[in-house]
């Protein structure tokens, strides 16, 4: 076998750019198995070795990637291996874990590369026999000579198939949907059968020989500099092999800091209280959650930069019949993941070698190499699985402080942050505070729509996930619209949350628009369906047809305004339109006299697509966003002095089980190519439970964290 | 030199008695099922038995085991419960991320053997300290139900 051939293709990928597919023979004297191409592997028992090129962070990418290019292939569930692709662009196309573009980037581009290979496997067939190729089929993992019968198995064809050249990618003929026998059945997690065992798969659960472990110690104010450090008691301290201090290169990545290295993680742990580091906190302390709230308070009375306008917001506020005026405040929150920040590298005179738990491994890569100053290609980024991410791991910050302790280290490193690091250390998801006006016509018609929002900067520009840009409902169906920004700076690192802006501000419009229902003497559900289908016609990224559908399905499940409820409990309404999914949710909350609330049940219905590709992965997701998003309304992170408030969990409500609401979720499809769902289903169910709220109590939340004693403060002022 | 007793063997390391038994699993054991999420008892991924009790490995010093017999994820599958639960976990695809999941077992676990058919008021306060990011509560209640013997449906009052 020629093992120097490597064949490059260019498939059009669905989105964001070429997916270069290699192709050719990998020899080993030792391997039975056949490099068929960079996905698959063909063993000679005839089990096949499927690549998942992206991260798995617990959206199910690793059991779904490989379902796509099994049901091209036929490949009998069982017969699937599947092993996480090495983190090459080159090779696989961009790879990363975010804005739930898994499954909208590699819906096509994988099911060709399983129709690649399954091509290639009919021609080594052809080729042996003499026989046209379109005198094969393929079913369960064999190649079968229609007119005899005659049947070939993979395995047995793979290492013929593996010299052939391949075919165009874009003129292969994709399985009719109506065939697929893989797309469309619940497949359960491929790894979990080692999660239940407790088999050591996680970024956190790496070792190698001669590792050691390490801490990093930063200053809590973000911005700070590290003047000096003594190390001679941290270095005397029981288990620590070394300490050295650090300078920071990119907020991104490495900041000033002490590292401390020992025998195991805790004696690092333990050791790092002997440090007193000295640092410059000046830049950062003035920064102050209070301040943010009175400063946004005032820019709100002032002009702004208008983002988005139409019609004549000024004048029809003038004109309209009645108005409404409301104040929207949201918190800053922390993601935490389960698995705290880690990593595992390895420095030598070769390269760097990186195991980590990431959502961008391709950036992390070019991360480590800009701070060790080396050339990207002498890095290598293994993949690990994520315990969780919800956007925390598209920063690889943990990866150059890795690199950058084990160079310095001279041995391999595995560093680990303490919780209490990933809460001090956060890209936090930024909080943003919105003056919102609407006016209603004497008819009852909403005439217009007006909201000044305010959110953080960074560097002079919208600071990272800070954009309060999105909206797509308000815009599309009111006369007369306008978004307006005002910034406020500041030193506190933000990014990307877990369906980034929509979580915010679906929050604040869909609240708002259950105000104007109410304001119109209107039902809510009612009220959204009439403008929907008043612009049921138009044509725009978002499909209100698609909305309406959803909205009408989850209203019937749920027997919307059918049943009277009992004192104290109600039920409310919201929609929402992200990372491509249509997603409407009716929450009924119950709401004790000491304002102590519970979301009990929530019917949630959702568009993302043709296909729903693995069912029970996407009902899993739905029901995770939906008490995702339940759990974060408790939740903020403050800040003072310029450091977060907030330390570990006991300050970081979240959803735990008696607190878990039933959930009845269900999918429309539509013609659309299937889109992700590790985000969309989260916005709409914050509003659909301040709504619920407002239905049980008549109290309005327009502030989160949602707090039981403001709740029941509001019912004694009713 | 301490003893462990962890999973019916005895296992020797050389640590003060201070270290917890976490990082005395994780470390010095090389048993990394035992996960770590906060190092203050408030999440329940570190989640061991201690002669049959549901402990939060994090905060507890290998000193006040020695004498005890240990139980962590690697071992739960000897017991009928561990390997019930351990089933249902797979038969219902409990798991997203998974990394909470060894915890969450463990607590159930340690349930099942004091309350064989725990309602769902039972499944409750049992489970109140293991927090699961991804929230897959739906499906960790119905698979503690499955694993013992009862329907999965949330009899809660909705």
């Amino acid at each position: 076998m020629d093992t120097s051939r490597r064949l490059f293709l260019q498939a059009g990928a669905a989105v964001g750019g070429g997916l270069m597919l290699g192709f050719g023979v990998r020899t080993d004297a030792a391997a039975t198995a056949v490099t068929l191409t960079d996905y698959v592997v063909v063993a000679a028992d005839g089990s096949v070795t499927v690549m998942a090129k992206n991260p798995e962070i617990g959206q199910g990418a690793k059991t779904m990637l490989p379902m796509l290019i099994a049901e091209e292939m036929d490949l009998p569930w069982s017969s699937v291996r599947i092993e996480t692709a090495a983190s090459d662009p080159k090779r696989y196309g961009p790879q990363f874990a975010g804005g739930s573009m898994t499954t909208t980037m590699n819906w096509l581009p994988m099911r060709q590369v399983g129709a690649a290979a399954r091509w290639m496997l009919i021609a080594a067939a052809a080729q042996k026999t003499g026989a046209p190729h379109d005198a094969f089929a393929t079913a369960d993992g064999q190649v079968i000579h229609t007119p005899s019968g005659k049947r070939f198995t993979y395995g047995a064809l793979a290492a013929d198939a593996a010299k052939i050249s391949p075919p165009k990618l874009d003129d292969l003929p994709l399985k009719d949907p109506k065939a697929f026998t893989l797309i469309g059945q619940s497949k359960a997690g491929y790894d979990s059968p080692k999660i239940v065992r407790g088999e050591p798969i996680f970024g956190i659960d790496m070792t190698l020989p001669g590792m050691v472990y390490a801490v990093y110690v930063k200053s809590p104010v973000y911005g700070a500099r590290l003047i000096s450090c003594d190390l001679t008691a941290v270095k005397a301290a029981r288990g620590v092999r070394d300490a050295f201090i650090l300078k920071g290169t990119d907020w991104h990545g490495l900041q000033d800091g002490i590292a401390v290295i020992a025998d195991s993680w805790w004696y690092a742990q333990t050791a790092r209280e002997q440090l007193k580091p000295v640092w410059d906190e000046a830049a950062g302390a003035a920064h102050d959650s209070l301040a943010y709230l009175e400063q946004a308070k005032q820019l709100v009375k002032g002009r702004g930069e208008v983002k988005l306008s139409r019609g004549d917001a000024d004048g029809a506020l003038a004109g309209a019949a009645k108005t409404l005026s409301a104040f929207y405040e949201v918190p800053f929150l922390a993601h935490v993941p389960m698995e705290p920040q880690n990593c595992t590298a390895r420095v030598t005179a070769d390269g760097v070698e990186i195991w980590a738990p990431t959502q961008n491994p391709n950036s992390g890569g070019e991360l480590v190499a800009r701070t060790l100053g080396i050339a990207p290609e002498k890095v290598v980024v293994h993949m690990r699985r994520s315990g969780g991410g919800f956007g925390r791991r598209l920063e690889n910050d943990y990866m150059a402080e890795a690199a950058a302790i084990a160079q310095k280290a001279g041995a391999p490193v595995k560093l680990v942050w303490s919780r209490e690091d990933d809460i001090a250390y956060d890209y936090f998801r930024p909080g943003c505070y919105h003056q919102l006006r609407a006016g209603i016509d004497g008819d009852g018609r909403l005439s217009v729509y007006d909201c000044h929002s305010v959110t953080f900067a960074r560097d002079g520009k919208v600071a990272q996930g800070a954009s309060i840009e999105g909206n797509a409902f308000a815009p599309l169906v009111t006369p007369n619209f306008r978004l307006t920004q005002s910034l406020i700076p500041s030193t506190v690192p933000t990014g990307y949350l877990r369906a980034p802006t929509s979580n915010a501000i679906a929050f604040v419009h869909e609240s708002f628009w259950d105000e104007i229902a109410h304001a119109a003497g209107q039902d809510p559900v009612a009220f959204r369906l009439a403008q929907l289908d008043a612009h049921a016609g138009d044509k725009a990224d978002y499909n209100p047809g698609r909305m309406r559908r959803v909205l009408a399905a989850v209203a019937e499940r749920a027997n919307w305004g059918q049943a009277a409820l009992p004192k104290g409990e109600g039920m409310g309404v919201a929609t929402y339109f992200s990372h491509r999914g249509y997603f409407a949710e009716i929450a009924h909350v119950r709401v004790a006299d000491d304002g102590q609330w519970r979301v009990v049940k929530v019917w949630a219905v959702g568009d993302v697509g043709s296909h729903i590709i693995n069912p029970t992965g996407a009902y899993n997701q739905v029901e995770g966003s939906i008490m995702d998003g339940i759990g974060s309304m408790e939740a903020s992170i403050t800040f003072e002095k310029g450091r977060a408030v907030q330390t570990n969990f006991q300050d970081i409500p979240m959803m735990r089980m008696p607190k878990a609401p039933q959930i009845d979720a269900h999918f429309l499809t539509s013609d659309s190519p299937p889109t992700g769902l590790g985000e969309p289903a989260l916005p709409p169910i914050l509003p659909a439970v301040a709504n619920a709220i407002f239905a049980a109590t008549g109290i309005r939340i327009r502030k989160l964290p949602l707090l039981p004693e403001e709740i029941a403060a509001g019912r004694r002022v009713a | 030199m301490l003893t462990l007793n962890i999973n019916g063997k005895p296992r020797q390391l050389d640590v003060l008695e201070d270290m917890p038994l976490l990082w005395a699993l994780r470390d010095v054991l090389d048993l990394k099922g035992t996960k770590f999420g906060c190092g203050v008892a408030q999440c329940g991924a570190c989640t061991v038995h201690v002669d049959g009790e549901a402990t939060r490995a994090c905060v507890t010093p290998v000193g006040t085991v020695l004498d005890a017999k240990i139980t962590t994820i690697e071992g739960v599958a000897a017991s009928p419960q561990g390997k019930a639960l351990q089933a249902a976990w797979l038969d219902l695809d409990v798991m997203q991320c998974g990394y909470c999941q060894a915890g969450q077992i463990m607590t159930a676990a340690a349930l099942l053997a004091r309350t064989p058919k725990p309602d769902d008021t039972a499944i409750d306060d049992a489970m109140e300290g293991n927090l699961c990011r991804c929230a897959t509560y739906k499906r960790i209640r119905a698979a503690i139900k499955t694993a013992s013997g009862q329907s999965a449906d949330d009899r809660r009052e909705a």
